[in-house]
């Protein structure tokens, strides 16, 4: 029996330090420090994410699902005049685990009232910097980062267009799917590899196909979510968007979510009512983040594996 | 055979692609954060040896392979097949040409080596990482030579030919690594 840790001591201490830094950065900057549950009653509809399910306890009515992002009960603070506010928080997604994932990892996520998703991605600038030290960092559009990498235009391509780029470089046997399925592709196996040695990029303003919880408007012709995701020397670190606070629109998402979740043969999840009902009293126009904390001490440390960053990995639980 | 989910799948589990046998080498799970999981997979082709990468969709499944590896006794070569046997069964097995390949210069008979099955036929052999052979023919030795550095080549009893010190000669035991077709030392005379 291995009951040993995964991480080494100065690791751990590498941990507790890098957390302290991020509570005095957003000391510094008044924002609140929350927590919330683990536990919720409804599970999370988006389609590429699968949550831990508790099935048994006397205190439970009915299933509940470990979080796999504290952003719906940190939504309805927000609604109720919270201000800014942050959490440190454990989180989980099923089927998740590789040099990059496990099971259970530790976010840390934050809201900004009044800020769009530009002075979000500056302060998470700063924030990153903070902690890693200072490194270059560069803007740029999904639409732009695939035309200088890969000369396609992700908003027009066809879905053919894709596959064949896709077919050209790499090995996908019979692997087949919508035009979502293969900007993904192109993104992580093609793109993702490239931005290696840059140091912090900023990818924004994704297809509104991709723009998960973020608000949808129109630029040139084109429906864009107000969404970025921030790379780090090529490891996908953050995800932020310029929230969408339309609760009409929530639940049309949700809606959509579960209708792809059954045509693709997975369950179809319960939608957050309490979240619908905040929005609908009224959540203030604001932007948050979601960054991985572990990712964040692999990048400080050097580890290329997350399991040198966990005290325990999924393995040794 | 067993079924495996691209999650499942670890260094050394062996599954059906394209028809053939294939061992997984290496699995890497890509996942944007918001989009589609994919696992990268690194596989050898065990008929032809080929090592290669594939993408799945995370969570698709694979056939397993009905593909063994098992610790047999070499037993002979009749100048077509090679025989090996089980040797708590002692079932016997042929293996030919195509699976043996280069492996019969490290065969020795009553020697143990890893005979990797396929639908209960040999695909492949594999000898111990170290076997011991009698020079059969090299250049006399030098005599009290042993100081002095410098090889000359010498060919063993299944045909390999290794570099070996000057001071061996012919009829001595030598102890190889089959990996690197390296000479290790003298056995001891026993």
């Amino acid at each position: 029996m291995n009951w040993q840790p995964s991480a080494n001591l100065p690791m751990l201490r590498a941990r507790a330090a890098l957390l302290d830094s991020i509570r005095e950065f957003f000391a510094a900057r008044h924002v609140l420090e929350v927590e919330t549950p683990l536990l919720c009653s409804a599970g999370v509809t988006d389609p590429a994410i699968e949550p831990l399910i508790v099935e048994r306890g006397s205190s439970l009515h009915s299933p509940h699902y470990l979080q796999t992002s504290p952003e719906y009960a940190m939504k309805r603070l927000l609604a109720a005049g919270s201000g800014p506010i942050y959490q440190l928080t454990k989180a989980f997604r099923d089927g998740e685990a590789g040099v990059r994932h496990n099971p259970e990892f530790t976010l840390l996520e934050w809201y900004r009232p009044d800020h769009d998703y530009h002075q979000l991605m500056r302060e998470v600038a700063e924030l990153v910097c903070s902690c890693l030290g200072e490194k270059p960092v560069q803007y740029i559009t999904y639409r732009d980062l695939f035309l200088a990498e890969l000369g396609l235009d992700p908003l027009t391509a066809s879905l053919a267009n894709l596959r064949l780029r896709a077919q050209q470089e790499l090995d996908l046997g019979s692997l087949d799917g919508d035009k979502d399925l293969w900007l993904d592709l192109l993104m992580s196996h093609l793109i993702e590899p490239r931005l290696a040695a840059r140091g912090l990029c900023f990818v924004y303003d994704y297809p509104a196909s991709q723009a998960a919880l973020s608000s949808i408007v129109e630029k040139d012709g084109q429906l864009l979510g107000q969404r970025f995701e921030l790379y780090v020397d090529g490891l996908e670190l953050a995800n932020g968007y310029s929230e969408l606070t339309d609760s009409a629109e929530q639940r049309r998402r949700f809606q959509e979510d579960n209708t792809r979740r059954r045509d693709t043969g997975l369950d179809e999840k319960p939608m957050d009512e309490r979240l619908l009902a905040a929005l609908e009293a009224g959540m203030p126009q604001c932007s948050g983040v979601a960054l991985g904390f572990d990712r964040l001490l692999m990048l400080l440390t050097g580890s290329e594996d997350i399991r040198q960053v966990l005290a325990f990995d999924w393995a040794r639980i | 055979m067993a079924n495996y989910s691209t999650n499942e799948l670890r260094s050394g589990i062996k599954v059906m692609l394209d028809g053939e046998p294939c061992s997984i080498l290496d699995n890497e799970f890509v996942k944007p954060g918001k989009g589609q999981a994919f696992n990268r997979v690194k596989l050898r082709n065990l008929n032809s040896g080929r090592v290669w990468e594939r993408t799945f969709k995370s969570g698709e499944s694979l056939e397993g392979a009905d593909v063994m590896d098992r610790t047999m006794e070499y037993l002979y070569n009749d100048g077509e097949f090679w025989y090996f046997m089980e040797p708590d069964t002692f079932e016997q097995y042929q293996a030919d040409e195509k699976a043996v390949g280069d492996t019969y210069l490290w065969l020795k008979e009553q020697e143990r080596c890893e005979v990797t099955l396929y639908n209960d036929s040999p695909l492949s052999v594999a000898p111990p990482n170290f076997v011991e052979l009698e020079i059969t023919e090299t250049d006399p030795g030098l005599k009290g030579d042993t100081a002095q550095g410098g090889s000359k080549p010498a060919t063993l009893s299944t045909g390999a030919v290794v570099k070996v010190p000057l001071f061996l000669s012919q009829g001595e035991i030598i102890r190889v690594d089959t990996r690197t077709g390296e000479y290790q030392g003298r056995a001891s005379k026993s």
